[in-house]
């Protein structure tokens, strides 16, 4: 007989985010470092192989390349197996037609051979775009005894948020009512996570019916989900109630990494029991040089330490020389801070070189926003970067350089 | 040219008995984050060697579970790869049952690995060499130079007291080795010191290992270099970087202090290229709370601080409570620190465990100890 997966995992991580602007400019919102040494994906891959998920396919379709690399075989979670493993799906040309995957719902259709070749009885589906720690065991057997087609996991969120998620209405045993596409005003607060498990059999049916449907989006939260309400499908809200933070936008990228400070952090990172695992490189220890003086942030290894750094989240190999001063912000990997730089509530991206005695952004008492600079690039001595701007190549070429030549 | 890397993982562990206890000499952590066989086992990496033999002898469970399939420093290989060399005992009673205690005794047991190999030249390696080096400079320089082995020597500046530790080598003007001294006299001032690296032809080795086999020859000084340094080509290479051998616990106190020095760390660590690889833990990033205060000092990954550290080098996975003050100390992975207590120049081994309150002082010259699992 041939071998079977209970339940094969499928992870979206194909979108663009282009919301977090600058960071998802060269690479895909799950390849997106968090907390100095994770990325965004690690998360739902950490959560999977914690939950005894063994078979996980990746849709990547935008700037697939630091994903693919960051993936590799699958090894930093426990995904290299001979049968099953992390599986990358690109878009594909197929005898018939290539197509790019036009929806989250088209993306799996695509695939759905990868998943028949484990002839599950569920499919999970997950996003690469958001922080949490779930057991989706539980959440299946909550599918299971439900006896539902589909069960969504639901997050209470504020009246405020209900626009940017999908919400629905459920009844006392969980039996979803009514399912609305990021709404205005809602009478529920009842937030969509992305996650979704479903019986395969009626997956398949839904996703074949809905290709033959030319106005269809392919999308799961526009088309799926409310086709399968019409129909009197059984579904069910599974309720969440640990931390979960959806990290598609710069200000909530950057709320999530503080959560991770404090004398107990919203989110810990330190828990043995549910470990996130992340590809990790042999950098050196971190050192703190003889003026290093940090408190409230979280260190990485490869880090050289000379000046103060609080309330701020370092990844690996950055530099801050003496006199530099982080506050409030995330630092990517190997971004130098010169001497007497100050960086002030900001998002600086990998390999940023900011030199001596520049200013980034402003003290998040008086800031409007938060800073938010490119990746790899060289800011000049005793620049000024205001608050609340995203500052790329292009800014830096125009409105720094441009300034030096006046003078 | 196809080379092939022999590790000595047992050489030395009767210089620090304590750490050695429970572990191979390759074994000991070092350096926040590292074993000392990564240094030795980064450089032949690094430089494209890819098939390594790792002697062992006894308690190697730790260096076992450090190197696991080799995958951490890409030698987890279909060719080549790493291979542990175990003690070579069989159930009967033959005159091979015995433990080998000398480095020749060791190729002795080994002889089946290495006429097995197929590479022209072999670096034999001692595991607790603190260093990183390009052996394909040493080994383009034995190639060059025709000779059958080649002994990396470091030149060091030497204090009468201090010679008496360190094996000495002569050459000549033109670099050919004369003589290898265990002990030298106290004389003091420069010598080249002998780093136990070599670059050997293997088929030499080949037939050395088998002479001695053949005449139970046990010493390698003895036995190999002052009978074949007059009519063989036996030359030494001087390496100009970074050195340190381990052949004290004062030793090795001191090793992990160079590290809080630049120059020194540039030299390990800052090598474009030359990265030295270790196996990965995932730990997640270090945690600073409100109350640390950490100034020249090397932490790595998982530490949790609360206290105060001051010229230390902290291991993975430790956590150091509030009010605690930690002074030229090494603190090895998953030490606990309570709070309110007082630490100078103190070495705790993995798991150890220092209760609130107390107050803990070594020297400097005379580090205390504090064993695996020991709570204090």
């Amino acid at each position: 007989m041939a071998k079977k997966k209970e339940c094969v995992a499928m992870l979206l991580a194909g979108g663009q985010g282009s919301r977090l602007r600058l960071l998802t400019e060269k690479t895909a919102k799950p390849a997106v470092t968090f907390g100095g040494k994770y990325k965004i994906i690690d998360f739902p891959l950490s959560n999977c192989i914690n939950s005894g998920i063994d078979t996980v396919g990746v849709l990547t379709q935008y700037q697939p390349l630091m994903l693919n690399e960051y993936i590799g075989n699958g090894k930093p979670w426990d995904l290299d197996r001979s049968f099953g493993g992390i599986v990358v799906l690109p878009p594909y040309q197929g005898a018939h037609r290539a197509d790019w995957y036009s929806g989250t719902a088209n993306a799996i259709y695509q695939n759905l051979r990868f998943i028949k070749r484990y002839s599950p009885e569920y499919v999970l589906i997950l996003s690469g775009d958001h922080i949490y720690k779930m057991d989706y065991r539980a959440m299946l057997s909550f599918h299971k005894k439900s006896g539902a087609g589909c069960t969504i996991a639901v997050i209470e969120v504020s009246p405020e948020e209900t626009e940017r998620f999908g919400i629905m209405s459920a009844r006392k045993d969980g039996r979803i009512y009514k399912f609305e596409e990021k709404p205005k005003n809602s009478s529920s607060t009842t937030a969509s996570m992305g996650v979704y498990i479903f019986s395969a059999g009626l997956l398949m049916k839904y996703l074949e019916d809905d290709e033959q449907n030319a106005s269809s989006d392919n999308d799961f939260g526009k088309n799926i989900i409310p086709d399968m309400l019409k129909n009197g499908e059984k579904l069910f809200a599974y309720p969440f109630g640990g931390y979960w933070k959806d990290v598609g936008t710069v200000q909530s990228l950057w709320e999530s990494n503080m959560d991770l400070l404090g004398e107990r952090p919203k989110f810990d990172l330190n828990d043995r029991s549910w470990r996130i695992y992340s590809r990790n490189y042999a950098d050196p220890p971190h050192y703190m040089g003889e003026n290093a003086y940090v408190v409230n942030s979280l260190i990485n290894e490869g880090c050289e330490i000379f000046g103060r750094v609080e309330n701020s989240v370092l990844s690996s190999g950055v530099k801050v020389e003496k006199g530099g001063f982080v506050c409030d912000s995330v630092i990517m990997s190997d971004v130098t801070i010169g001497r007497n730089a100050a960086v002030n509530y900001s998002i600086i991206d990998f390999g940023t070189n900011v030199g001596e005695g520049a200013m980034i952004g402003r003290p998040k008492e008086i800031s409007k926003g938060i800073t938010l600079v490119g990746g790899e690039l060289c800011i000049p001595p005793f620049a000024i970067i205001p608050d609340d701007v995203s500052a790329g190549e292009e800014y830096i070429n125009e409105t720094l350089l441009a300034k030096e030549c006046g003078q | 040219m196809t080379v092939v890397g022999i590790i000595f993982s047992n050489i030395h562990d009767k210089n620090v008995p304590e750490l050695t206890h429970h572990r191979t000499m390759a074994s000991v952590p070092f350096g926040s984050r590292y074993r000392l066989i990564d240094f030795t086992l980064s450089n032949m990496v690094n430089s494209g060697i890819n098939h390594v033999g790792v002697i062992t002898h006894y308690n190697y469970q730790s260096l076992m579970d450090h190197l696991g399939s080799g995958k951490d420093w890409d030698l987890a290989r279909r060719a080549g790869g790493i291979q542990i060399l175990p003690p070579y005992i069989t159930a009967f009673a033959n005159p091979q049952n015995f433990l080998y205690t000398t480095r020749l005794e060791a190729l002795k047991n080994i002889m089946s690995f290495i006429t097995g190999c197929t590479e022209d030249y072999v670096v034999l390696s001692d595991c607790d060499v603190i260093c990183n080096i390009d052996l394909v400079e040493l080994i383009e320089n034995h190639i060059s130079t025709g000779a059958d082995a080649t002994l990396m020597v470091k030149s060091m500046y030497l204090t009468p007291n201090g010679a008496g530790d360190m094996v000495t080598v002569e050459s000549d003007g033109d670099g050919r080795l004369i003589a290898i001294s265990e002990y030298s006299a106290p004389a003091g001032g420069y010598a080249d010191i002998c780093t136990n690296i070599w670059v050997i032809n293997r088929r030499f080795l080949e037939s050395f290992v088998s002479e001695a086999i053949a005449y139970n020859y046990n010493s390698f000084v003895k036995d190999v270099v002052r009978k074949n340094a007059p009519v063989k080509n036996f030359r030494v290479y001087r390496h100009g970087g970074y050195f340190a051998t381990i052949n004290s616990m004062q030793a090795y106190y001191m090793c992990n202090m160079d590290l809080l020095d630049e120059t020194v760390r540039k030299n390990l660590f800052g090598v474009s290229g030359r990265p030295v690889l270790t196996k990965v833990r995932n730990s997640p990033p270090a945690v600073y709370s409100d109350s640390a205060r950490v100034t020249s000092s090397l932490i790595a990954d998982g530490c949790v601080i609360n206290g105060a550290v001051e010229n230390s080098v902290v291991f993975r996975g430790v956590s150091v409570g509030k009010n605690s003050v930690i002074k030229n100390s090494i603190l090895m992975q998953d030490t606990i620190i309570g709070e309110n207590v007082t630490l100078n120049a103190v070495i705790t081994d993995k798991n150890a465990v220092i209760r609130d309150g107390r107050t803990l002082s070594g020297h400097e010259t005379h580090p205390f100890y504090i064993g695996k699992y020991i709570q204090i």
